[in-house]
């Protein structure tokens, strides 16, 4: 795909809850139009990541998971 | 988003306690969603210069050996120390009042305890005063 990612979050290895913590860093640190992808490993934040967005109010635009458990979610702040 | 806020009396001085009351706190913020944490007695003692070191197992301590596997098993699985919860829960806008009744009650000095966490000193009025507003309240 075409998009264009401004930052990308590393959360590879990292439990419960560093990746919602360093997704909602990335937000803060961020400027209103970035494009950020987090890529992580913990299931359950493939998950969480998704809901703790939808009550920022902010559109995924792209999120993926392979079989063995890597996945990323790409947004626009 | 809507007006949500939330705020947590952190009461217990169990480390593992303390642990789920920054993770949860951690969670709110995550979802841009205010957190006040109100520490107080045991919670307390835990913000002390090496509290959180200090701080036992709610069960199965066993003189410090349960604590000692559960940091074992904590560095194993990756698991962020209460150290990296406490920091990025601040990084992340949570703010920590202290009880200064407590204090006054364990001998406390500000300066005993570790004052880039703590935001604000104060007993019950304080907490019930940011706690009107907040529809989600725990306390651990």
């Amino acid at each position: 795909m075409g998009t264009k990612v401004s930052r990308t979050v590393d959360c590879i290895g990292e439990n419960c809850p560093m990746p919602l913590v360093k997704t909602r860093e990335a937000i803060m640190k961020g400027k209103k139009g970035d494009i950020i992808k987090v890529i992580g490993t913990h299931l359950e934040s493939f998950k969480e990541i998704p809901m703790a967005l939808e009550a920022l109010g902010i559109k995924i635009l792209e999120k993926s998971i392979e079989d063995k458990g890597k996945w990323y979610i790409i947004f626009k702040i | 988003m809507e007006n949500k806020k939330a705020t947590i009396i952190v009461h217990s001085g169990d480390f593992d306690k303390i642990m789920s009351a920054f993770i949860v706190g951690n969670g709110f913020v995550s979802m841009g969603i205010p957190v006040t944490m109100f520490f107080t007695f045991w919670g307390l003692l835990a913000l002390k210069k090496n509290g959180f070191k200090k701080a036992s197992l709610s069960k199965m301590n066993l003189l410090g050996l349960g604590k000692f596997m559960i940091n074992l098993k904590m560095r194993r699985y990756n698991v962020a120390s209460l150290d990296t919860l406490a920091e990025s829960f601040k990084k992340l806008g949570g703010k920590i009042i202290a009880c200064t009744m407590t204090m006054q009650l364990m001998g406390l000095d500000k300066k005993d305890l570790r004052e880039n966490l703590v935001d604000e000193y104060g007993t019950v009025g304080t907490y019930c005063f940011t706690t009107k507003d907040a529809n989600i309240t725990l306390f651990i």
